[in-house]
């Protein structure tokens, strides 16, 4: 069946594609949150609805369009990037980039309205205290990156469309569980699954380390 | 404003461990699109196919064989019937192998694919519980034995998902001149599930369905049932290859899927066909035949 | 003639209808220590939020050097970078000790060398040379004040701006800052704006003190004329204690 370099790397590639994604998610979702909690403009209401509104957007509909935007007959076609680790983590990010924002904005939400005074009072100036209010949020901001890779581990639906579950190209744990259930090898599956749990617990705890000891 | 004070952000360290991220992701993303990018020469095939052609482990049997006589890789990715002939419709595959002929025969005459070939063929069989309440055992012909299992309200475990398998059962009610439905026969239950999940449950439950004789011979031992309908010529499960028309989509990797049809009905590849096995029992067999142009 | 550092011409500011400013004239000499004294509510926080250009008056303007400033001109932030405010509740960075007092000069892009040692120069100034390391929410309101005075002395302002900024606090640090405000003004000679409604404090600090009654200057006099003899009614009334405040 699966032997342990396989299993390798479908581990290798679970984390390389859940990883990117929630690197992706964050560099783009946390300065689009600072911006939308901080900055004044004209919509602004509207695009936090409809940032928090994508909290709830279902993966599998990302999978379903990233993949008519990826797929041969779609507009981006030609780049070849369907059924290949760069799709998936491009369909990942799609929905990791919402979550990382949203939260993001609620955390920025909860600054002290009177550091913005004593910011500007010490002399800072709007990009400086933007860079001021996240370093205060950090705490807020640093779950919204692991909420983010959390979402990106477990998911299914968007890698099963966009990946195709190639056996040693685009195979992860979650799909590999998806297929080891399908053919009824449930103990396979479920190794699959405590697998993916422990190493989902092991970012966890290490960054949780990272966060007590104020890295972060 | 540009004569404006210097200014630099607060929290140096801070910002340079988001500097530092920034930094990693372009990294990594980089890699991976090293990794995807689609090269040219190609080396490899895409290959659309079905869950029984997969399950059965003749593909990954099989593909080593390819690869080393060809020097062609292999990446296939299954899925239902329809979305495999589509995604040859599409140009995401570069050939597809199926076992749906009306569907494939529209497939062909809409110019999608160059060739059909046919490559093997293995069967529907009925199989059921040990105590066969409705005495169908041996018999060959399914619609007879579908007939039976009616009368005596018998356990019957569906599919119910539109995939080949399930469309050939409502076939063969069809014939029967009733097809049962969940709301009026409470004897009639749907999975919406895949081959080996259905016969799990039917083996749980003791129930009567329709399967691939491939899937139930690699999941046989661990099952509690019984073949009690096989050789029907009408149960026939035919598998046909067809490399996708490279004129439509230019970047399909045409003569390498042309290799792998041809390599499927040669000697070779039915020979290796016919060799492989599980559990003793030769789930495929071979009658493949080069439609294909040289 | 040396013009004033800092000066008010006729300001005027109403908040949701209500005028809080209605004409407010004062200039500050040099080096000195400029004490508003007033009741609560009077207007005092407005007046210095104005001084450091963090809000706008609705008429009249404010002076630098003679030269008046408004919030949105581009002059408005290298102004207010020569000044430092520092607030009633002490409001410090979610960090330690050391960085909250180095944020201003990180601002001003201070080189990283200079920003060691005069962090440490000013925490040593108030006392807590030894807490630099400490996180800053965990120090008492009293230490968190200093650390406050010091992140706006550290910058080297021209003018200190400074909002009941002992109110609330226990005498031990009432002191300390106290201190530290006499001492900053006399090795700088940096001026000094201080809002208060602790009269005794105006005396022991100020040079010259106003009171801000009904949103004017009532009266504006050295410390001595002002405690000993005023010359408005209300502000005798005031000093006697007749006025509920």
């Amino acid at each position: 069946m699966t032997d342990v370099s396989e299993i390798l790397q479908i581990i290798g590639l679970s984390l390389l594609v859940s990883g990117t994604s929630t690197l992706i998610g964050s560099v783009i979702g946390v300065p689009l949150g600072v911006f939308v909690a901080l900055r004044k403009f004209r919509g602004r209401t509207f695009v936090r609805t409809v940032a928090f509104t994508f909290y709830g957007f279902p993966p599998v509909l990302a999978g379903l369009l990233v993949f008519l935007l990826l797929s041969r007959g779609g507009p981006f076609g030609f780049l070849g990037f369907l059924f290949t680790p760069v799709g998936m983590i491009l369909a990942q990010s799609v929905i990791v980039i919402p979550i990382v924002m949203g939260i993001t904005i609620s955390a920025m939400m909860t600054v002290e309205k009177r550091l913005h005074d004593t910011a500007r009072a010490l002399g800072a100036n709007e990009r400086q205290w933007r860079a001021t209010a996240l370093h205060d949020a950090r705490i807020g901001v640093f779950t919204a990156v692991m909420v983010g890779f959390g979402r990106a581990i477990s998911e299914v639906g968007t890698v099963l469309i966009v990946g195709g579950n190639i056996r040693g190209q685009t195979r992860v744990l979650t799909t590999a569980i998806v297929l080891e259930t399908s053919q009824a090898h449930y103990v396979e599956a479920t190794i699959f699954g405590v697998i993916l749990f422990i190493i989902a617990f092991a970012v966890f705890a290490f960054l949780q380390r990272l966060q007590a000891r104020g890295i972060v | 404003m540009d004569r404006g004070p210097p200014s630099a952000l607060p929290w140096p360290s801070f910002i340079t461990l988001w500097r530092f991220a920034f930094l990693i992701a372009g990294l990594l993303i980089l890699a991976a699109v090293s990794v995807s990018i689609d090269l040219q020469p190609r080396s490899y095939i895409v290959l659309a196919t079905t869950t029984s052609a997969r399950d059965s482990g003749l593909l990954d049997y099989l593909i080593p064989y390819f690869q080393g006589d060809t020097g062609i890789g292999v990446r296939y990715t299954a899925v239902g019937t329809g979305q495999a002939l589509d995604l040859g419709r599409r140009g995401d595959a570069d050939v597809v192998l199926v076992h749906a002929p009306s569907a494939e025969l529209a497939f062909m005459a809409e110019g999608q694919g160059v060739c059909r070939s046919p490559v093997m063929f293995n069967e529907f069989i009925v199989v059921g519980p040990p105590s066969d309440p409705a005495r169908i055992g041996g018999l060959s012909n399914a619609t007879v034995a579908f007939s039976q299992i009616a009368s005596a309200r018998s356990l019957f475990i569906s599919r119910g998902d539109n995939s080949g398998t399930n469309l050939m059962e409502k076939t063969i009610w069809s014939w029967t001149g009733h097809i049962p439905s969940i709301a009026n026969e409470p004897w009639y239950r749907e999975t919406g599930q895949g081959m080996a999940a259905t016969l799990d449950i039917a083996s749980q439950l003791g129930g009567y369905t329709l399967t691939d004789d491939g899937t139930f011979l690699v999941h046989r031992a661990a099952l509690d049932l019984t073949t009690d309908v096989s050789h029907d010529p009408a149960l026939r499960n035919s598998y046909s290859v067809i490399p996708v028309n490279a004129s439509l989509h230019p970047n399909v990797f045409a003569p390498g899927a042309m290799a792998f049809a041809k390599w499927l009905t040669s000697p070779r590849g039915q020979a290796l066909i016919a060799a492989f096995t599980v559990g003793g029992q030769q789930p495929f067999h071979p009658d493949g035949e080069d439609r294909c142009p040289a | 003639m040396i013009a004033s550092p800092i000066s008010l011409a006729g300001i005027e500011k109403t908040y949701g209808g209500k005028p809080i400013l209605r004409g407010l004239d004062a200039e500050v000499a040099a080096g000195e220590i400029f004490a508003i004294l007033g009741p609560s509510g009077c207007g005092k926080t407005t007046a210095l939020r104005l001084l450091d250009l963090l809000d706008a008056p609705d008429r009249g303007a404010i002076l630098f050097d003679g030269t008046p400033c408004s919030v949105g001109s581009p002059e408005a932030l290298t102004q207010r970078r020569r000044m430092a405010m520092v607030m009633q509740n002490p409001i410090v960075f979610r960090a330690t000790v050391f960085d909250n007092v180095a944020y201003g000069l990180w601002l001003r892009a201070v080189p990283a060398e200079d920003i060691r040692g005069r962090v440490f120069a000013a925490l040593d100034f108030v006392g807590l040379l030894d807490a630099a390391k400490q996180g800053a929410g965990e120090l008492s309101g009293g230490e968190q004040q200093r650390v406050a005075f010091a992140r706006a002395a550290v910058v080297n302002p021209e003018i200190l701006l400074l909002d009941e900024f002992t109110a609330n606090l226990d005498p031990f640090n009432v002191r300390i800052l106290e201190e530290a405000i006499i001492r900053f003004r006399r090795e700088t000679r940096c001026t000094v704006v201080i809002v208060t409604h602790n009269l005794f404090q105006a005396k022991r600090l100020a040079d010259r003190v106003a009171l801000l009654l009904d949103g004017r200057f009532v009266e504006i006099a050295a410390a001595e004329t002002f405690c000993g003899r005023p010359s408005r009614p209300e502000t005798r009334a005031f000093l006697s204690g007749e006025m509920a405040y």
